[in-house]
């Protein structure tokens, strides 16, 4: 039986509860008769062998470029770059598709005589990773014998020896990345596209690249007039990476590009119940839903915290593409739309959704409140195609405790922006111009991203811009379970029931008002029409 | 008529500073035109008598009446009028200077208000004030009198007090003491040769070692391991607390034995009779007022200067601190509004010199118009459930009610809570416990207080309350008559006109509350804009020189916790517990000797890292930052040291930590002082510090040197620590911060107003159980 598409529910008063994450547990609400719920495709099937599907990509690139094997050659410079843990989420169970890739490269590699290999991973802004995060990624083997030759690197943006300035684009944006990756004789990039605002030119022009480069699209304006970034022809975050892409291939730098896609199993079995529509539980899956969530509820946040970050999910490889990069982006693209599209008639006047308690930027960490503002806002809110779900003007409610609590070794600036930035002004365009440039270049964030685990000084302004197209867009946002002085400090409403944050909203959008609720997991994309 | 007799006369004051002594002042200023006054006052440490004169008394609101009558004139006015005379009551000849005994000779009324009127005071300064005072200013008149050879009718008038009458119960008639039934043949010669010669002996007494060595017990108590030197003026401090009280104790207990409630009415009594000694000499009338309060009338009703007797007790009893005060119900409370007495002291001196019998007049009001001690509780009482004082939350707070019980159960009751708080005080003050726990403990050391001073007041005033004598006012009542009716309505003295309800709770009750700044409205107690002005000043761009203590005050680690995560990093999971454990069990002994110092521990912990690779450990505190460390650290603090740097001041860290350990922090200071070890021939670490570590007193000296090198302005730094260890460091700087203080820290940080932050570690964080090493 081949998976199912999305579908869209219209709530009646035989709908049971619709289930809301909620940070690290879950609420089970009862929505507005007329209610829309949209749910995502069922997972795709997966490749039948994925060594056999990576080998065969390897040697049959698509686009303007020749097969790896007739790229290697004896004392050449090869770099492999690969993303970083912010993908897929949560992590996978091992082995990790990019651990398969780099595998088949390697030995590719070792066949050819290459013996100047070095791993980069493409952190872009995003903090060092730890040493068993690097070993879930790229697999024992691979990890001590780069880590022993200090062949293993993590790019480091503000590393002046390490950073090679190509040159400016046609709109006057610096290009600077990686140097080691940037006078290798080949960059292979191994991604995960698991959202389609990931991979293309973006992989190398933002993930190897240096603040300097960066700044040039992570800014309000770019964010604001990408709509969206999850649609790349329509985000201004993406041209200005092409531009740059362009520039990077202009300057001579070789690039093979690995995209590879999951399904959307991104739950294990004892899990079931997230995976499936609610009024398809079985059995075991409402005992699985009352068991976990007692449990979750019960026990004290960081220990709910810790049992959900252990879970692995059972992604599946639903392709993996080669080449040239703009060529393989497009296949992966049609990919990801193939797992995620769900075609929706009109915006509505309210949008729910609940934040889980994992985000790209809290891997093995706390989901602080600046990071829920950027999942509901950033996120979620842009996974659309031609027009938001919700109309202009229109209320978000979205569901997390959003407690007000920080991790000070991954998300030490995080802090200082919570307590010294957001009680001044929530505003995008004025934090932008009046603190940016503080954090971005305060010498000890510097030094905690360059020396420990620390996401770089302005990467919580970015996650402020990510939301920024959001909060141009809403007439307002309503946290349903937050913490109030949390909620309020980002500028927001918080309810504590599901009938309170409707009424609240009532308030903006009008008696009556239309509903819509974006069901995850798994992650969906809407094509709104 | 009053003012006409008085008029043009020249008055020679003593006490003016006090609460009937300026009121005196002002009325007579105000009604009696042309009258000069010479007033003698005791110049301050740092001011003249003529600054004290006008500090004191004239800027005093007593005077806002004549401040209005005179406008801009007013210090014109008052500088044609009186003249402020340098002096001490306590020095033969007053201490005054040829001239200045010419025109003491030339006044025509003395009026000698000085005494000590607290009723702690010590023995030898009560004698010397209160007993040998007033014969003193006899002796000064006589002996300027006859070296000037000026023939005036002279009168002196010395206030005393009603309470000469002593424990004696019924009738106290307006007679010399030794008229009296009352025992007064005491030789007021030898009291005063006792007197002076107990001081010596206290003072020997303090010096004793058993005595020293419990002060030095009690300043560590206190202080904990603040090092030696700032022990040591503590001791010194607590030798001279201790002679005091001790001479308090010798006054009381002299007193009593000799049938008084307390020192001063002791020494008023022999000095009456010391001073009438003199009558033949010089006319001598004495005032004796019984317990003053509030004025009735003027110069405003309700107008009191400084606290007095009753008052705190009624305020301890509005913020039912006090739920108890002893006392008969049926007792005579004997309250005279000051006003009254001033205006009877004036009539006295218009009067003029008069025959031998009829030289004291006792102004009280017992037995013309008596307040009953249980009317007076019913009218308080009333009048605060009606009018309450509010808590720091900004509750109401409920007065009890009055059992009327006798004084040792009150003073037993108290004594008990007392005791109860105490032990509470020392058995938590041996944890360590910090931050939010210790402000609770500084609150019962501010509840103990409390109640120590209701216990004072018990003491000291519950006699008062028990007093059954009736003092006679036939003299006073005698002279009112003879007044002309238009003076006694300006100057009267008569107790009869005294509405008590109206005067307790119209006039007095709302001007002790006023006076004595509680909260009489429901607002909650706004800190808020102390913290932020303190923040304004400890972050402004003046300051120089920022310097942090470690442990506890940026991060809550210690050099234990650092080496257990050390040690374990590289061992085998079996063994790392283990590890871990064995410290865990050390933890008191290793406690213990870092409260008796913290030098001497840090060296013999130390000793642990005895053959240590310099390269692993480097490496090794890199993690232990990143994994262990950062959890641990409060980010407001290291936001706070960023903040410092960004305003431009050198930041300095000054900790026992290793210096390898603090390589990640590098970053965040100017300058690191940090214990190092030495090196082994074969390149291993051995386990000994290079120098003394930085700890205690140490910090002091470090602190001051680092700031001659660097031409830092110390007063003008900011130190912040957690500790009493820490105090050199605190005491030297001009802006000390206590962070997350111990309780002993928390108490003297509350003591000196010094800024107080809580840092907490970052919310959210799994708790840490043991500090074990693992791979990230």
């Amino acid at each position: 039986m081949s998976p199912r598409p999305g579908f869209i529910l219209e709530v009646d008063k035989s709908t049971p509860p619709t289930m809301f994450w909620h940070g690290e547990g879950f609420r089970l609400e009862k929505l507005p008769e007329g209610s829309r719920v949209i749910y995502a495709p069922e997972p795709l099937d997966p490749v039948k062998d994925v060594f056999e599907t990576i080998e065969n990509t390897l040697e049959n690139p698509v686009g303007d470029s020749q097969p790896l094997s007739s790229l290697l050659f004896a004392g050449m410079k090869l770099s492999i770059a690969f993303d970083d843990l912010s993908l897929p989420l949560p992590s996978m169970e091992a082995p990790d598709i990019r651990q398969l890739v780099i595998e088949a490269i390697l030995e590719k590699a070792a066949s050819k005589g290459v013996d100047d290999v070095t791993l980069i991973a493409a952190l872009a802004l995003h903090r060092r990773m730890t040493e068993s995060e690097l070993r879930h990624i790229l697999g024992d083997r691979v990890y001590d014998s780069f880590s022993k030759s200090k062949r293993l690197t993590q790019h480091d943006a503000e590393d002046p020896d390490n950073l090679v300035h190509l040159g400016m684009t046609d709109k006057g944006e610096d290009v600077e990345i990686n140097k080691t990756a940037a006078t290798s004789d080949l960059l292979i990039y191994v991604n995960i596209n698991l959202v389609s605002m990931d991979g293309g030119h973006k992989s190398v022009a933002t993930g190897l690249a240096s603040y300097k480069s960066i700044r040039h699209h992570h800014n309000v304006k770019t964010m604001v007039h990408s709509r969206s970034f999850m649609d790349r022809h329509n985000s201004e975050l993406h041209s200005s990476n092409w531009r740059m892409g362009q520039l990077i291939k202009d300057a001579g730098v070789k690039i093979f590009q690995i995209e590879t896609t999951l399904n959307s199993s991104s739950f294990p079995d004892s899990f079931g119940f997230l995976q499936k529509r609610e009024w398809e539980w079985k059995i075991k899956d409402r005992l699985g839903y009352v068991g976990t969530s007692t449990a979750l509820q019960t026990s004290p946040p960081w220990l709910s915290r810790r049992v959900m970050h252990s879970i692995r999910s059972p992604y599946k490889v639903t392709g993996v593409t080669a080449g040239e990069v703009e060529a393989v982006h497009d296949v992966t693209i049609e990919n990801v739309y193939k797992q995620q599209l769900v075609e929706v008639q009109g915006q509505s006047d309210i949008l729910t959704m609940g934040i889980p308690y994992i985000g790209p930027y809290n891997v093995n960490s706390i989901m602080n409140p600046i990071l829920v503002y950027c999942m509901g806002l950033g996120y979620f809110f842009n996974m659309y195609r031609g027009k938001p779900l919700v109309r202009k003007g229109g209320v978000l409610i979205m569901s997390h405790p959003t407690r007000n609590e920080f991790d000070p070794t991954f998300h030490p600036s995080y802090i200082d922006f919570y307590d010294h930035v957001l009680t001044d002004t929530t505003d995008p365009v004025e934090i932008e111009s009046k603190y940016e440039n503080t954090f971005a270049t305060d010498p000890w964030y510097i030094h905690l991203y360059r020396t420990g685990h620390a996401y770089h000084g302005v990467h919580p302004f970015y996650m402020w811009y990510w939301g920024a197209h959001a909060l141009d867009h809403l007439g307002g946002v309503i946290v349903l379970g937050g913490d109030p002085k949390s909620v309020h400090r980002l500028g927001f409403m918080s309810a504590t029931t599901m009938n309170d944050a409707l009424e609240m909203a009532k308030g903006i959008v009008g008696s009556d008002p239309s509903i819509t609720h974006l069901h995850s997991p798994p992650m969906l994309m809407a094509d709104v029409k | 008529m009053i003012a006409e007799q008085l008029s043009g006369k020249n008055f020679f004051i003593t006490g003016s500073t006090g609460f009937l002594g300026t009121s005196l002042v002002e009325k007579l200023l105000r009604s009696v035109p042309d009258c000069h006054l010479y007033l003698l006052i005791r110049p301050g440490r740092r001011s003249t008598a003529s600054d004290r004169m006008y500090k004191e008394i004239f800027k005093n609101d007593c005077f806002d009446n004549l401040r209005q009558i005179y406008g801009s004139q007013f210090n014109e006015r008052i500088s044609s009028r009186v003249t402020a005379l340098s002096g001490d009551v306590t020095t033969d000849g007053l201490g005054l200077t040829p001239d200045e005994l010419e025109l003491l000779a030339n006044c025509d009324v003395f009026i000698h208000s000085a005494a000590t009127v607290s009723f702690d005071a010590m023995l030898d300064v009560a004698v010397e004030v209160n007993l040998c005072g007033p014969r003193r200013v006899a002796e000064t008149v006589i002996a300027a009198r006859d070296r000037f050879a000026v023939n005036k009718p002279h009168q002196l008038i010395a206030i005393s007090t009603a309470y000469v009458a002593g424990r004696r119960r019924g009738y106290s008639p307006e007679l010399p003491l030794d008229e009296t039934s009352f025992i007064t043949d005491l030789d007021w010669r030898a009291e005063v040769k006792a007197a002076r010669s107990v001081r010596g002996d206290i003072e020997l007494k303090s010096r004793e070692p058993e005595r020293l060595e419990l002060l030095q017990k009690s300043a560590g108590r206190e202080l904990g391991a603040a090092g030696a030197p700032l022990i040591a003026e503590k001791v010194e401090k607590l030798r001279i607390e201790w002679v005091h009280d001790e001479l308090v104790k010798a006054g009381v207990a002299r007193a009593a034995s000799v049938g008084w409630p307390d020192a001063y009415a002791y020494t008023k009594a022999l000095g009456e009779k010391a001073l009438l000694e003199k009558k033949t000499e010089i006319p001598i009338t004495i005032v004796r007022p019984s317990i003053i309060e509030s004025a009735l009338a003027e110069p405003t009703p309700g107008w009191i200067r400084g606290f007095r007797m009753a008052e705190p007790i009624i305020i301890s009893y509005a913020r039912g601190l006090l739920k108890e005060f002893p006392g008969v119900p049926e007792g005579i409370i004997d309250v005279i509004p000051v006003d009254m007495v001033t205006s009877a002291i004036i009539a006295v001196a218009a009067r003029g010199p008069k025959s031998a019998n009829g030289n004291i007049f006792q102004v009280a009001s017992g037995s013309r118009n008596p307040l009953k001690y249980a009317t007076l509780v019913d009218y308080v009482r009333t009048w605060f459930q009606q009018h309450p004082l509010f808590d720091s939350d900004g509750q109401p707070i409920m007065v009890p009610d009055w059992s009327f019980p006798g004084r040792g159960r009150v003073q037993s009751q108290l004594e008990r809570a007392t005791q109860v708080l105490k032990l509470v005080e020392k058995t938590t003050g041996l944890l360590p416990i910090r931050g939010d726990q210790a402000k609770f403990i500084v609150n019962i050391e501010e509840k103990r207080e409390e109640i120590d001073r209701a216990l004072g007041y018990v003491e000291l005033y519950g006699t008062y309350a028990e007093t059954d004598a009736i003092f006679a006012v036939e003299n006073l009542l005698q002279l009112f008559n003879l007044l002309d009716p238009l003076d006694q309505q300006n100057f009267n003295f008569d107790p009869l006109t005294i509405d008590w309800h109206h005067f307790v709770t119209e006039i007095h009750l709302p001007s002790v509350v006023q006076h004595s700044r509680v909260k009489t409205t429901p607002t909650k107690r706004n800190s808020y804009t102390r913290t932020s002005r303190h923040l304004n000043v400890i972050l402004s761009p003046q300051r120089q020189l920022a310097v942090f203590d470690l442990e506890n005050t940026i991060m809550s680690s210690n050099v234990v916790d650092t080496y257990a995560w050390l040690a374990t990093r590289r061992l085998p999971k079996s063994k790392k517990a283990l590890l871990a454990l064995d410290l865990a069990i050390q933890g008191p002994s290793l406690l213990a000797l870092d409260r008796k110092d913290r030098g001497d521990f840090l060296r013999s912990f130390y000793r642990k890292y005895e053959g240590a690779p310099p390269e692993r450990l480097s490496k090794d505190s890199q993690e232990l930052f990143n994994a262990y460390l950062l959890k641990k650290t409060y980010p407001a603090g290291i936001e706070r040291i960023r903040h410092h740097k960004k305003l431009g001041h050198r930041t300095l860290l000054i900790t026992g930590a290793l210096n390898f350990v603090l390589e990640p922090l590098m970053p965040l200071f100017d300058d690191i002082v940090c214990s190092e070890l030495e090196m082994n021939p074969n390149g291993t670490y051995r386990g000994r510090t290079l120098a003394t570590p930085p700890t205690g007193e140490a910090r002091a000296s470090i602190l001051s040197e680092y700031a001659k090198k660097h031409h830092i302005d110390l007063r003008e730094s900011v130190a912040y620590a957690d500790s009493t260890s820490d105090l050199p460091m605190l005491e030297v700087v001009g802006y000390p911060v206590c962070v997350n203080p111990e309780p002993k820290l928390a108490a003297i940080a509350r003591k000196r107003g010094w800024h107080v932050e809580q840092w907490n570690k970052a919310n959210g964080l799994p708790p840490i159980f043991l500090p074990i090493g693992k791979r990230l």
